[in-house]
């Protein structure tokens, strides 16, 4: 595995087996028990770097951190050197200063954790917790991880992803690990909502959702801001229900053992009706469960836990 | 003060003597001599007018953490410059003929070249309505090119006055061709890497949609427009077609975007990050084969200083721009020259005569562009091309270090430059 976890890319297969591998294991040892507990990294420091509010990812990783017995401290820096508040590189001297031996860093920036990576500031290793409209590499695997539960393998499944695909880190990831795990990933939208240049991802493309979930494995619903359509993404909350909304008339249309994902947080009513998100095919609440055991699994082979 | 350059190649021909007295080319011949003359061994250096920048950012007033009119100054000469033109958009904006005539003083104390404000199109750069062009004309200053560069005249009606106004006095308007709706928040060449990066793409269609609309607005109101740092192909193909039809239109290309492609994002190093943005390698190769058959006029370095804190942090909040004066010269060696696009007769037109004509510089009794003959104005670089050196941000005479190149291996070498008679740079330093 490389030091730094910054996009779903930096994962081979191999890499990627052995984290959710590594996950399954963390489940198998924690799950159930009431003492939840691992000494693996006892004495480390992992930094939760939230430049962006993000409670159930921060959570999820100081969790996943905790239960490694890690100390963790929550930094949220608000400012940025647009608002004039402390910059990426005096917070990233500060955080070597003290001694950070992960960095988990959530940015509204894409690629400001490429920079703490590589730009001098930090040894630490740094993971990508969501960076702008770039990736998202520890949704991916909790996805990745869950499918993997309800479906074995993921070689030659097809995963139909649909929504705001040009907005999305959640998106940009998925199409990179799961092609990179053997599923054939569809990526369903209005054209204004995939991004230029699509058609050289690893992945096929549809401006129609009914034709794609018929043979999906899974399908992974992307959420959509209302704000959108004021940029003329589309015309109204409403239209884009009707043309790319999960209700149960498409639901309907999935094969019988398919399943449901969506990264949070859901917009009931606008890419998923209540029905169709609260049903037993569903795994949007196993999602958050699973998201713990993949942090654990990666910040304890990123951190030198199997040294 | 006379000086004898002994065995240069002008424009690349074969070696001889130029003999510099009083500011001008008195004599070119062998052999030449004159009693208390000093002497530059030229043996080995190609002989070029003084390169015309028609695109500098010097910053003063206003951002004199980025660079002065002293500190830029320095740099062009270096870069074998003896004229600049300083783009408007300073603090105050360069709107009235109180700050060109600033400007202008500035560039005449510092000495290193001559300094030739830019004046802005419309008040305060805000696009609403023409500034004072015809007192920024007459004043000591005299300036002819006007440019909201930074922004663009994005208001067509607008545009239009602009370029009827500025004939009155033989101006041009400059356009920074950017349609602002397109490129809301736009971080990057619009395309595959740009979605992949996650960064607001920037799309050509952006930037070719204003520079078609303004060469058919220069041919409707007969004036002439300039367009500035032609990023893309399809700009090249309208010029191109603009000027078959024998449109008044003419067109710079910056070094850097003929030289670095939009891969170099994926390292999100804001000294990357630069407006309009580095595109693709057909987009490179295009500029290169526009500048080379006369479709882009003349290479402009678009000098863009900026404090270390605004490129050493997240791309988004990141500033554009990068320093262009010192290595430009190299950079088209490396592109047009050694590649065989273009002589040193066709660089000395790209980066002299034709700014200075654009510039309307190219006239009076200090003149720049003019060829290397008797009697004109002696304003000219020795350049070493077989010389070959590595990029050290640390060691250029810019008071900023953003620059694309740090580390980066370029040929040729800046070895003097003359400004009408008088050496500004001699053994590569300041002299």
């Amino acid at each position: 595995m490389k030091r730094h976890l910054l996009t779903a890319a930096d994962l081979d297969r191999d890499d990627a087996t052995l984290v959710l591998d590594t996950a399954a294991e963390m489940a198998r040892l924690t799950e159930g028990r009431s003492v939840k507990k691992l000494p693996t990294l006892r004495g480390r420091t992992v930094v939760n770097l939230f430049f962006e509010d993000s409670t159930r990812t921060r959570t999820s990783f100081e969790l996943a951190a905790k239960r490694l017995s890690a100390d963790v401290v929550n930094f949220s820096a608000k400012g940025s050197s647009v608002s004039k508040g402390e910059s990426l590189k005096d917070t990233a001297l500060t955080l070597e200063a003290m001694g950070a031996d992960g960095v988990v860093v959530r940015h509204w920036a894409s690629g400001a954790p490429h920079r703490l990576a590589y730009s001098g500031w930090i040894r630490s290793s740094v993971v990508n917790a969501g960076d702008g409209t770039h990736e998202h590499p520890t949704q991916a695997l909790l996805d990745a991880y869950t499918l993997r539960r309800h479906l074995g393998s993921l070689d030659g499944r097809r995963v139909t992803v649909v929504g705001d695909v040009l907005h999305s880190r959640v998106a940009r990831s998925n199409v990179l690990l799961l092609s990179t795990m053997g599923a054939e990933v569809t990526l369903v939208g209005p054209p204004t909502l995939l991004p230029v240049g699509v058609e050289g991802w690893p992945c096929q493309t549809s401006y129609e959702l009914d034709p794609a979930l018929a043979k999906a494995d899974a399908v992974m619903m992307l959420r959509v801001q209302r704000e959108r359509m004021s940029a003329a993404f589309f015309p109204s909350a409403r239209e884009y229900s009707r043309r790319y909304g999960l209700d149960a008339r498409r639901f309907a249309l999935l094969p019988e053992d398919a399943v449901v994902l969506h990264p949070g947080p859901m917009n009931r009513g606008m890419e998923i009706t209540a029905d169709v998100a609260d049903s037993d095919r569903s795994v949007i609440v196993e999602q958050v469960t699973n998201g713990v055991y993949v942090r654990m699994a990666v910040l304890y082979l990123l951190l030198g836990g199997a040294s | 003060m006379t000086w004898v350059v002994r065995g240069a190649r002008l424009l690349g021909a074969e070696p001889t003597d130029l003999l510099l007295r009083d500011g001008r080319v008195q004599e070119i011949g062998t052999g030449l001599d004159a009693a208390g003359a000093q002497v530059v061994d030229a043996d080995g250096l190609v002989a070029l007018p003084g390169l015309v920048d028609l695109h500098t950012h010097l910053r003063e007033p206003g951002r004199e953490d980025a660079e002065t009119v002293e500190t830029g100054t320095r740099a062009a000469a270096l870069g074998g410059f003896t004229a600049v033109h300083a783009m408007a958009n300073t603090e105050p904006v360069a709107d009235t003929a109180g700050v060109v005539e600033q400007v202008w003083r500035l560039g005449r104390e510092a000495g290193h070249v001559d300094v030739r404000p830019v004046g802005a199109v419309t008040a305060g750069l805000r696009g609403e309505r023409l500034a004072e062009l015809g007192a920024m004309a007459d004043s000591a200053a005299q300036v002819r090119v006007f440019s909201d560069d930074g922004r663009c005249v994005a208001d067509a009606m607008l545009m239009r006055r602009a370029l009827e106004y500025v004939k009155a006095f033989n101006g041009v308007i400059a356009q920074h061709a950017q349609d602002p709706r397109l490129t809301e928040d736009a971080q990057m060449n619009e395309g595959e890497l740009a979605g992949r990066l996650g960064l607001r793409g920037w799309p050509s269609v952006a930037e070719e949609a204003i520079v078609a609309r303004d060469v058919l607005l220069a041919a409707h109101v007969r004036s002439h427009v300039h367009v500035c740092h032609v990023s893309t192909q399809g700009s090249v193909e309208i010029i191109r077609v603009a000027k078959q039809r024998g449109f008044p239109v003419t067109a710079e290309v910056t070094p850097h975007h003929l030289l670095l492609t939009e891969d170099l994002a994926a390292s999100y190093d804001p000294r990357f990050k630069v407006n309009p943005p580095l595109r693709t390698a057909d987009d490179v190769a295009a500029l290169r084969e526009g500048l080379a058959d006369g479709t882009i006029d003349a290479v402009a370095t678009d000098h863009a200083p900026h404090p270390a804190e605004d490129k050493e942090c997240e791309w988004d909040a990141a500033a554009f721009g990068m320093l262009g004066l010192e290595t430009a010269l190299s950079v088209v060696q490396a592109t047009m020259v050694d590649t065989g696009l273009l002589d040193w007769a066709g660089v000395a037109e790209r980066l002299s005569a034709a700014p200075a004509r654009i510039g309307r510089c190219d006239t009076g009794d200090r003149a720049q562009g003019r060829p290397l003959a008797q009697g004109e104005p002696a304003n000219l670089v020795l350049v070493d091309p077989s010389a070959s050196g590595t990029v050290d941000a640390r060691e250029l005479a810019s008071l900023s270090r953003n620059t694309p190149y740090d580390g980066r291996a370029l040929p040729g070498r800046v070895v003097a430059t003359f400004l009408r008679g008088r050496p500004t740079v001699l053994d590569g330093k300041l002299a």
